[in-house]
């Protein structure tokens, strides 16, 4: 079993965050392809996003989406800087503070919009 | 503390995983920005309460939204999928599980791409 150092908290996010992405992306697939049935039925599911849990839940997908894309970047980082892993604890650091500045923001405006709508 | 770290190093050892280490690489940046532009669109530009059958019709109208999304369909669902393998290796022990789940990956994979794909290749809006 892999226990890195700091680093490990980035691959761990990755994988927990992967995997809910690829979950939400099928149903997100299965979502849109009742467009094909006309109106009715899409608008009687795509309806439930619209509803408080799923609002939460949309701050959560945006999260774990740059969470995905950051942590992707900082091991392709690895991969191509060869004294990157001189670096790594503060590579996560950077990740991390990366994260929260990205996503602080957006998490904000998309809760300002649904709270003070 | 070296030693460790020649570990995270090593390159895979087969092509396909090579070609699947390196795709992983180049998939993931391209899903980067076009995901960015997708969020941007629809959940800070557009709110999901906005969503229904005419907003889809609308975005669908214009053959820009169709390819962006057909590309990302493509880019995401085989990310997707090669991300779950890898996990799928790395945690199921027993051979007979792993194929099973790895086959049931593959075509849930490969069917959602299809459907994906027949949607934005087909749709057309019912009037009235």
């Amino acid at each position: 079993m892999y226990r890195g150092a700091s680093g490990m908290y980035s691959w761990i996010g990755r994988r927990v965050t992967g995997l809910g992405l690829v979950l939400f992306l099928l149903f997100h697939i299965a979502d849109t392809a009742l467009l094909l049935w006309g109106p009715e039925p899409y608008n009687l599911v795509v309806r439930i996003y619209a509803t408080p849990f799923f609002r939460l839940a949309e701050v959560g997908l945006v999260a774990s989406v740059i969470y995905h894309g950051l942590s992707g970047l900082h091991i392709i980082a690895l991969d191509l800087w060869d004294r990157a892993h001189s670096y790594q604890r503060q590579l996560v650091i950077l990740e991390h503070a990366l994260f929260l500045i990205l996503f602080l923001p957006v998490a904000y405006v998309m809760l300002a919009s649904w709270l003070l709508h | 503390m070296t030693d460790r770290f020649v570990m995270s190093r090593a390159r895979p050892s087969s092509n396909f995983e090579l070609a699947t280490w390196l795709y992983m690489r180049v998939s993931g940046v391209l899903i980067a920005f076009l995901l960015l532009g997708h969020i941007v669109v629809m959940h800070v530009l557009h709110h999901v309460d906005e969503v229904d059958y005419s907003f889809a019709a609308g975005r669908l109208a214009n053959p820009f939204w169709r390819i962006y999304d057909l590309v990302l369909l493509g880019l995401v669902v085989s990310h997707g999928v090669n991300g779950a393998r890898i996990v799928i290796d790395d945690y199921v022990r027993s051979h007979g599980l792993r194929t099973l789940l790895k086959t049931a990956l593959w075509t849930v994979g490969i069917l959602f791409l299809v459907v994906g794909a027949f949607v934005l290749f087909t749709f057309q809006p019912v009037t009235g």
